[in-house]
């Protein structure tokens, strides 16, 4: 019997895109959609995702969950438990568009919520650790649910499909986002599941990837020690919370951070000054089993940005450009091309070599 | 002499056709088996006793000699082996407990040949350790449950003391005095030529070694044999031996004839006495006692040595290994039951104790779950026989592995696993001064030297195999494992999926 | 130039030297066809009593009395090497007098045997080095 993603370990390979406007300019998601269709050949029809940053402006204070349920019954059961945990101020369908190319959809629901205060206090947890700990729990524990999208002011879509034709179904084009990260999917062993599509989110961080990192079961198997639950066994998800655990838990900068997953090599540091060197000889020896080896091109959105981050080998593709306020990361040219004909500075970042691109302060 | 139960268990086999009488056999043999007549101008053997250490086999200039088995045999019984019978025979003679020495021979499952290890094919490329850089150097130490920054939010660098290793393997305990002075010099200098580290075991620090300090991890043991300020404060780590694999649950043994002058200098110990280590650390009698030990050693060299604890594998290694994580340590070390010894008695060596990829994988395990595995680095030995040895041990969770068996065959240790009698034809396990210069230790270095750079370039094309360019990213991968052969429980045990899944 | 220099400490008495020297300048490919049943006329020589073993060949010295005193001409210096030219060599020993070393010998045809560091016969490099199982003979540029 074939498995489904988290019964098994599921490699696949990819096609990642994205856009920010600097100046926090909403962009709606036809261009993103647009990125991804010359880049076809590089998903399998096996699942495609975006993610979109400051579309929920009115909500901007709530976590959004975005929840696909396998039946009724699920949802009835996940609901009560979300109510007991949390203040839902609205609950609604995610509004869709039936197209043929997009079949076997779960129920899609949407929630903006906020943690229930009492709660909150006698946990004493922020509320960030609360919505968390409640998204492992769901995904976890609550049979046929599955919260693929729980940050504040953004939301994930993703589906079983092209990526061009999710964009479709989830009416992006009716969505303003200061950026958008896009990923289409090629898995070798899947039966296709609408949850196991990408990008993978926690909180308000997202994760678009593309490769087979080689380091997974090291990377898993640490990163569980400190509450994180790899129900999918996808390296996407693996990688979600390991940024997740070094910038929020362990308050690292995204440089930082950087410098733990795609390490310099020792030869290297070896180089640098001494102030360099101590600090990335001090970050490889702390978080040895964080280091990501294999291949691969993520693109990490977060509120107010965006980070592009190569394997150090630079084993993917991946391109930045930029026109104007805005700078596109793609893993080919042509997808940028595709949202800007115009782009300029059209440049390949070198392996480990973090490119940051950040919504000028107070323009999210 | 009365009745001669035993007979000899090996046949000098002498090729008369090419044996040239050039006698370096019968000036080999430590033990006296050949000896030339000019009367008869024939080599004769006393077959008694010989040991099949193949010394005279390696020496022999026209390959003229041959050891085997003597096929003078009782008759078979499935129950009764020969092996058996042949100990009552010696014990009914002796009334005394059996010795033997290296570790434990008996065929028991080696969990490392029921591993298989994965390699890339299409979905993710494997790399080429000749053109890209392949990483193997390892930090062994406690790592910080969270970052620190100063005033200015600049990162706080500062660590608790760490071993830095140029590949994930250590030279494991041995003293001195159940080894030479050459083997231990061949370890020292072979161990600062590859940027790793020996160890002393219990027998002290001999005063000319005091200049490998920073490349020597010095133990404490329960006889506390040669610790002083002094040793503590030379090597660059310290090591708190509590059992080790080949007799767990009793210490070490050496016997006064090998106590001359220098081992008794080294020591501090009357020369010709009995060097015999209690079973336990008189001051352990739980694990609270044991933290008092590692922040005694700790306030001693003023919190800049990490402290290691040497456990061998038994029945309930997790639950122990997750109490030596909280007692302070640094680097737990693990022996499983393969591990060898200068000398243990045959029952312990021979039946307790549990292998080590079962106690690896239990305890590995047992510290993630219960959130604990960055508190210390785990180091395991008994027995890593190979570069692929040291690629699952590390897959399944180790830091790095402690070898020995494999560091004295590569000083030309023939596995005769007659250490306890002192008479070492290899130089390595004895301590009379005309087989110890058997040991060159320009030569002994040397050949640990190749071995160990030898399995650096194996590791490296392994794990570029695997996709893998670092070996921190191999550590605890066990998804790069498979198990061949193995039941349920064992595959459950060991974390691990059957080939083919 | 290279020499052959022996390490007392490292001797272990075993011989194997000598019959490694015999069986090199033998001529023969094979050592059993050389040496057994033999008496062999090794050119270097274990010197030992309980205590202490080494082994003795020519030092090859720079200013070699058994040259200076050769009274057939039979040896000579080649590139730092003290040769033996066995057709001039008359077998008056007058070299083995001389040599402050004990480095040359008698050999079996009545004349001087000596060692030329193997550089004439098939080993082409000393074989009482090469087969020294404890490196207490080398081979080396000192």
């Amino acid at each position: 019997m074939l498995q489904k993603e988290g019964q098994v370990r599921i490699p696949s390979g990819c096609a990642i895109s994205a856009v920010i406007s600097t100046d926090g300019t909403r962009m709606t998601g036809e261009k993103i959609v647009e990125s991804m269709k010359p880049m076809h050949e590089r998903s399998n029809g096996l699942g495609g995702g975006f993610a979109g940053y400051g579309i929920y402006p009115e909500y901007k204070d709530f976590f959004a969950l975005h929840i696909f349920y396998d039946d009724d019954a699920c949802r009835t059961d996940c609901e009560t438990y979300l109510r007991s945990k949390l203040e839902i101020v609205r609950e609604e369908n995610i509004p869709t568009r039936k197209i043929p190319q997009i079949t076997d959809e779960p129920q899609i629901w949407r929630y903006f919520v906020t943690p229930r205060h009492t709660l909150l206090n006698s946990m004493q947890l922020d509320e960030n650790e609360f919505i968390a700990r409640i998204v492992m729990h769901v995904n976890t524990l609550c049979d046929g649910c599955h919260v693929f999208s729980s940050g504040k002011n953004m939301g994930v879509f993703k589906a079983v499909g092209f990526p061009e034709d999710v964009g479709v179904f989830y009416r992006l084009e009716e969505y303003g986002a200061y950026a958008w990260t896009a990923h289409g999917r090629y898995p070798t062993n899947t039966p296709g599941w609408w949850g196991g599509a990408h990008p993978f989110a926690l909180l308000d961080r997202t994760v678009v990837h593309n490769g087979e990192i080689s380091s997974y079961d090291a990377n898993r198997r640490f990163i569980e020690m400190f509450g994180y639950k790899c129900t999918l066994m996808t390296d996407t998800e693996v990688i979600t919370y390991i940024m997740d655990f070094l910038l929020r838990k362990q308050e690292l900068t995204l440089e930082e951070a950087a410098s733990v997953i795609a390490a310099p090599f020792w030869s290297t540091i070896d180089r640098k000054d001494e102030a360099e060197r101590k600090k990335l000889q001090y970050l490889r020896t702390v978080y040895p089993s964080l280091l990501v080896t294999g291949p691969f091109s993520i693109i990490v959105g977060f509120e107010g940005g965006l980070m592009a981050l190569n394997d150090r080998l630079k084993l993917r593709s991946m391109v930045v450009g930029e026109k104007g306020d805005r700078v596109f990361i793609a893993s080919e040219e042509a997808a940028i091309r595709a949202m800007e004909p115009d782009a300029e500075n059209i440049w390949a970042p070198a392996g480990g070599e973090p490119v940051i691109v950040r919504v000028k302060e107070g323009a999210y | 002499m009365g009745i001669r139960y035993l007979t000899p268990e090996f046949e000098v086999v002498r090729n008369d056709a090419r044996c040239i009488r050039c006698q370096a056999c019968a000036r080999q043999c430590a033990n006296e088996v050949h000896r030339y007549d000019a009367d008869l101008d024939m080599m004769l053997s006393d077959e008694m006793q010989c040991v099949n250490c193949q010394r005279c086999v390696s020496l022999c200039p026209t390959n003229a000699l041959k050891i085997v088995h003597s096929d003078c045999r009782l008759r078979e019984n499935a129950n009764w082996d020969n092996a058996h019978i042949r100990e009552v025979y010696k014990q009914a003679d002796s009334g005394g407990m059996l010795l033997s020495s290296m570790g434990n021979p008996e065929p028991y499952p080696v969990y490392w040949d029921r591993l298989l290890i994965n390699a890339s094919q299409v979905t993710n490329p494997s790399i080429d350790p000749l053109r890209e850089p392949m990483e193997t150097r390892v930090f062994l130490g406690k790592k910080p449950s969270r970052i620190r920054r100063g005033e200015n939010g600049e990162l706080d660098t500062t660590l608790t003391p760490q071993l830095e290793l140029s590949m994930p393997v250590m030279f494991s305990a041995m003293s001195y005095g159940s080894i030479s002075y050459n083997a231990h010099e061949s370890l020292a200098r072979a161990a600062t030529e590859l940027g790793l580290y020996y160890n002393t075991g219990e027998g002290g620090l001999h005063e000319d070694f005091y200049q490998y300090g920073p490349h020597t991890i010095v133990q404490v043991a329960s006889g506390r044999f040669g610790v002083h300020e002094g040793y503590l404060q030379a090597g660059a780590a310290i090591e708190i031996k509590i059992g080790q694999g080949a007799k767990p649950g009793i210490g070490g043994h050496l016997p006064g004839i090998k106590v001359g002058a220098d081992i008794s200098r080294t020591r501090m110990i009357p020369e010709g006495s009995d060097a015999i280590s209690p079973a336990p650390h008189h001051d352990i009698y739980s694990i609270e006692d044991l933290r008092q030990l590692v922040c005694s050693l700790k306030e001693a060299t003023a919190y800049t040595k990490p402290v290691i604890v040497k456990v061998a594998a038994v029945h309930n290694i997790a639950a122990i290994a997750s109490g030596i994580a909280r007692s302070g340590a640094d680097i737990i070390a693990i022996d499983g039951f393969h591990g060898g010894t200068g000398a243990a008695p045959t029952r312990i060596r021979d039946s307790v104790g549990i292998p080590i990829e079962l106690a690896l994988a239990a305890v590995d395990q047992r510290l993630r779950d219960e959130g604990i595995r960055n508190n210390v680095s785990l180091v395991v030995g008994g027995s890593i026989r190979s570069s692929a040895d040291v690629v699952k041990a590390v897959a399944l969770g180790a830091d790095a592995c402690y070898v020995a068996t494999a560091a004295l065959l590569a000083l030309g240790c023939h596995l005769c696993r007659t250490c306890q009698t002192g008479k070492c034809n290899w130089g390595i396990a004895t301590q009379r001064p005309e087989l110890v210069k058997r040991l060159n230790p320009d030569v002994g270095s040397r050949r640990l030297v190749n071995l160990m750079t030898a399995w650096n370039h194996e590791i490296k094309e392994i794990l570029g195999g695997m996709g893998i360019n670092s070996i921190e990213a191999l550590r605890g991968n066990r998804l790069m494992l498979r198990g061949i052969g193995l039941n349920g429980k064992e595959l459950e045990i060991l974390g691990v999926s059957h080939a083919g899944e | 130039m290279k020499r052959v220099y022996v390490n007392e400490k490292w001797c272990l008495g075993c011989h194997l030297c000598e019959y490694n020297c015999a069986f090199a300048n033998s001529g023969e490919r094979d050592m059993v066809k050389a040496l057994k049943g033999r008496t062999i006329y090794p050119r270097v020589h274990i010197e030992e009593d309980d205590q202490i073993s080494y082994a003795v060949s020519c030092r090859h010295c720079t200013d070699p009395l058994c040259v200076k005193g050769c009274i057939a001409g039979a040896l000579s210096v080649k590139d730092g090497t003290v040769c033996i030219d066995h057709n001039k060599c008359v077998g008056c020993f007058t070299c083995i007098l001389l040599c402050p070393y004990g480095a040359v010998s008698p050999g079996p045809d009545g004349l001087a045997l000596k060692c030329e560091l193997c550089l004439e016969n098939a080993c082409g490099a000393p074989a009482c080095a090469a087969g020294c199982p404890n490196q207490a003979i080398v081979y080396e540029e000192r």
